[in-house]
């Protein structure tokens, strides 16, 4: 059952979303308790919270995907029983999920009309096979919508030749061209450079003054206060606060998402460059292309990484800023040498004083340079991080299962053992020193919330005091109570002298610690500043493709 | 599942205890639904059940025949959860246990002047080797092409059907019977019954099987070559990441698991039937998927669903002459139905949240009302 939107001449309009109460269980996790809220009409609205806090499990039932165990949602004061996305796209709620629901290879216009086609004369009479869309019709309703809201996109090209920006406006008008009333906006500015999100901001006002309700699921307190008229704190599933955006502050939100009070900005002093300043990594020259493994072929292939050079000296972290997508990863993995046989690459990377190198970059391979002193924090903690399946006692030895002093007394040279009291000691010793809750190291490390899954991760890879560390995304996905510690462990160990090449499309991290900062745009650094010269605006302009005269650039 | 909810970790030999429960539940079910079926051909479902499970362990020589049929699904239940573990579908441990078992023959019948306990090893060592290169060459296809092993695994059964017949009718061909059959290994090859089982043809290679579940298991959870086995199998990414040659573990990993399907045939072939006959194998490289699915992969869980499945076989063959609708067919089916209990692992998630959504619509109600 659906509700329709009341149309209501009645100056006391009922608040657009209203939960009461609503309570939902998974297993043994109870996701939300005793939730209850109250979203007014024609207003922007914030849900703020750590990760598992209950943010998403609310969206998801105010969307229609999980049904409330206890309680009831009501939209524009009618009780709300959703029991699909499409019962609620027919009350006129409408969801941006943080990863775009979009077909690449269509047009923006079938994008938009793909599962509400409207259908052309007579041929909807016929069976399903035969009916053809009216793209024409369409095409006026969508240009007009975008014309009434500011929301302009090129309805024939492919969604897959357009910037993330411009599809994250096809999804917007996807749901208006529903007749969304309510957008739900999951983490939208995640992907988006600082000027794409100026843009989605405005937009989104604009929809609001048209009167349109918009409720926003963030991590980025800064972009709360900007944007919202109200904000609700998750914690623990609960509700624990619902303030004006006005009488707030930063501080006391991040306080009531935590549950006490969190020092927000780290103070980050600069390095001091070791003695001897010559590069732990250092790159020069790098082109990568990918390469066609099974034909060979590699004329048409554009190369990922244009012609990279940096150097990281110990005792300074390097940030490497830019959106993603532009050649960060592949970076990452050229140092790392994964995957080398996909990628044709000239140039050269050097990582000194390790006996790795001595073979040569042609010899070196990721299991060699696992062996060396290096600690490595991937881009994806879920894939590249852990194996979720298995214990803290497994995950500790994960890239370090090599190492002599992981194996048992039992190894024969060619067929090691792994020694299963050292890595029970080593494993309590990671959980302990870097803070992991819970402190079983027996527990599967899925079960772990994404912040203790990170520690687990920073864990394994500090607690050997590695002298190089490639750091991408620290704190992606991660509770606010954890973002402190991880920066601090990371600024303690460039001071012990560590060389650290930071990642990260959150460009607020990457000022805060880095020493330098590099910016990388369509696979070659185009930008490099000092803490001194790092400049929010340029950096932001360079991320987008911007031109900024820089000597010696392309 | 109610428990489930109310304490929130449970310990290892809890969810041991549980998967342990699954199991016998997805076999119950499998159990009642085939048995139903004999409902429609006239015959009362639990006497069905009541001759299977007299026939299966009714004396030691129907126990002895159950472990008989399940020494070869041990082997093959281990070869196909070996490669779970990595990430791959060995469909071949049907091709690698026949030409096992037909180097295990050829050596039994050229290499007659080795005495016993070296003979023995000599056979084990060939099945091995024959079954070590036929996986392993899907595991290099895999890794260096990237072929899919289904695919490949599925062509080296036919390719390895037909050298066993070749070499067979060919090369080593038993003159004396009109069988498609080698002929016979020497003495020294030769695995007597062992006679706690009363005549049945059980063989010590059934212990085998237990030893090779618990060397399998120590390649697996202990060795670094187990641990690159696993981290393959749950995240390639992560794998590359940590350094783990994703490619060597693929073509070793298929690599071990022929070897040790390669074993599979010994029982028969030193055993029972002393030779290798062609159509031995009563699809056991196949049946071995589904004793690695009930097992989940675990070494030691193969033994007993290995048991179970042999002792299915051995009792469906006495349903056939004790009742008089119910023929070897029947038996087919019920095998079937319990393998779909156990594959259909959704149907048991979608139980417990039919449960618990009911047990959540009752305390609305509550609350409501």
């Amino acid at each position: 059952m659906a509700v329709s939107p009341v149309k209501s001449t009645d100056n006391a309009l009922p608040p657009a979303i209203r939960c009461i109460g609503v309570s939902k269980t998974f297993g043994s996790t109870r996701a939300n308790e005793d939730v209850s809220f109250t979203v007014e009409r024609g207003s922007i609205h914030g849900l703020v919270g750590e990760n598992g806090a209950g943010k998403s499990t609310c969206v998801k039932m105010l969307y229609g995907l999980y049904r409330p165990d206890v309680g009831n949602i009501e939209i524009n004061g009618r009780k709300a029983i959703f029991s699909s996305s499409t019962d609620a796209i027919a009350a006129g709620v409408g969801m941006v999920h943080q990863h775009f629901m979009l077909s690449p290879t269509h047009s923006v216009l079938d994008n938009i009309v793909l599962g509400a086609e409207p259908l052309s004369g007579w041929s909807r009479f016929l069976p399903a096979a035969f009916r053809t869309i009216d793209r024409v019709g369409a095409r006026h309703a969508i240009t007009a919508a975008g014309k009434a809201y500011g929301l302009e996109v090129p309805l024939d090209a492919k969604v897959e030749t357009l910037a993330v920006g411009v599809q994250q406006r096809i999804e917007i008008l996807k749901l208006l061209y529903r007749k969304a009333q309510i957008l739900i906006l999951d983490e939208p500015t995640a992907v988006l450079t600082p000027a794409e999100t100026a843009v989605l901001f405005g937009n989104l006002r604009r929809l609001k003054a048209e009167g349109h309700t918009i409720v926003i699921i963030t991590h980025k307190l800064d972009e709360v206060l900007a944007l919202t008229d109200q904000v609700t704190v998750f914690r623990g599933g609960r509700v624990v606060g619902h303030v004006a955006t006005r009488e707030t502050s930063a501080e006391e939100l991040a306080g009531m998402m935590v549950g006490r009070s969190v020092k927000l900005s780290l103070e980050v002093v600069s390095g001091r460059l070791a003695q001897d300043s010559s590069p732990i990594l250092s790159v020069e020259h790098l082109t990568v292309v990918p390469r066609k493994v099974s034909t060979g072929d590699n004329t048409t292939a554009k190369p990922v990484l244009r012609d990279v050079s940096l150097a990281v000296r110990g005792g300074e972290i390097v940030g490497v800023a830019g959106v993603e997508g532009n050649g960060q990863r592949d970076l990452f993995d050229s140092i790392l040498q994964v995957d080398r046989h996909l990628w044709q690459t000239t140039g050269d990377i050097q990582i000194s004083g390790e006996d790795g190198t001595s073979g040569g970059r042609g010899r070196m391979t990721t299991a060699r340079l696992r062996q060396t002193s290096l600690g490595v924090i991937p881009f994806d903690r879920h894939r590249e991080g852990l194996l979720l399946e298995a214990s803290a006692r497994e995950n500790v030895i994960l890239g370090y299962q090599a190492l002599r002093d992981n194996h048992s007394k039992v190894s024969v040279g060619w067929f090691p053992v792994l020694g299963s009291r050292v890595t029970r000691e080593r494993a309590a010793k990671v959980v302990q020193e870097f803070d992991v809750r819970p402190g079983d190291p027996e527990l599967r490390s899925g079960a772990l919330s994404g912040g203790n899954q990170q520690k687990l991760i920073f864990g394994r890879e500090l607690v050997r005091d590695p002298r190089l560390i490639l750091a991408a995304n620290p704190i992606r996905g991660v509770d606010v109570g954890a973002i402190e510690f991880i920066h601090s462990r990371l600024v303690a160990a460039r001071d012990r002298g560590a060389a650290i090449l930071l990642f990260s499309s959150d460009l607020d991290e990457i000022l805060t610690l880095s020493d330098r900062v590099l910016v990388m745009y369509d696979g070659a650094v185009v930008g490099e500043f000092t803490r001194k010269t790092a400049d929010r605006a340029r950096i932001g302009l360079l991320m987008g493709g911007g031109v900024v005269a820089r000597s010696g650039g392309q | 599942m109610i428990s489930g909810a109310a304490s929130n970790s449970g310990g290892i030999l809890r969810q041991t205890l549980l998967e342990l429960l699954r199991a016998l539940v997805a076999v119950a079910a499998g159990l009642l639904l085939g048995a139903s079926l004999t409902a429609i051909a006239g015959e009362n479902p639990l006497n069905i059940l009541a001759i299977l499970f007299r026939s299966a362990f009714g004396t030691p020589w129907d126990f002895g025949m159950s472990l008989f049929y399940a020494t070869p699904l041990i082997f093959t239940g281990l070869s196909v959860a070996i490669a779970f573990r990595a990430g791959l579908f060995n469909i071949g441990a049907e091709g690698q246990l026949t030409l096992g078992a037909l180097a295990a023959a050829v050596v039994g019948v050229t290499a007659t002047g080795v005495a016993a306990p070296w003979s023995l090893f000599l056979a084990v060592l060939a099945a091995m080797s024959a079954g070590f290169l036929w996986g392993g060459i899907a595991g290099v296809l895999k890794a260096t092409r990237g072929s899919h092993e289904v695919i490949t695994t599925i062509m080296l059964n036919f390719v390895a059907a037909g050298i066993a017949s070749f070499v067979t009718l060919e090369m080593f061909r038993n003159t004396e019977t009109q069988n498609p059959e080698t002929l016979p290994v020497a003495a020294s090859f030769a695995l007597k019954p062992l006679t706690m089982f009363e005549g049945a043809p059980t063989t010590v290679a059934f212990f085998w099987g237990i030893a090779a579940a618990g060397v399998v298991a120590f390649l697996l959870f202990k060795s670094v070559w187990g641990f690159g086995v696993r981290a393959v199998g749950q995240s390639e990414p992560a794998a590359l990441v940590a350094g783990i040659n994703v490619r060597r573990v693929q073509i070793t990993a298929m690599a071990v698991a022929g070897a040790v399907a390669g074993l599979a045939g010994l029982g028969e072939v030193l055993g029972s039937a002393g030779r290798f006959r062609l159509g031995f194998s009563a699809d056991y490289g196949f049946m071995g998927i589904a004793v690695a699915l009930l097992a989940r992969g675990r070494p030691f869980a193969v033994i007993l669903a290995a048991i179970l499945f042999g002792a299915l076989h051995k009792g469906a063959a006495d349903l056939d002459f004790e009742t008089e609708n119910v023929t070897r067919d029947l038996a087919v089916v019920l095998q079937a139905s319990v393998i779909i209990m156990v594959c259909a692992d959704g149907v048991w998630d979608a139980i417990r949240d039919g449960l618990r959504r009911r047990r959540s619509t009752a305390i609305r109600a509550e609350s409501a009302g």
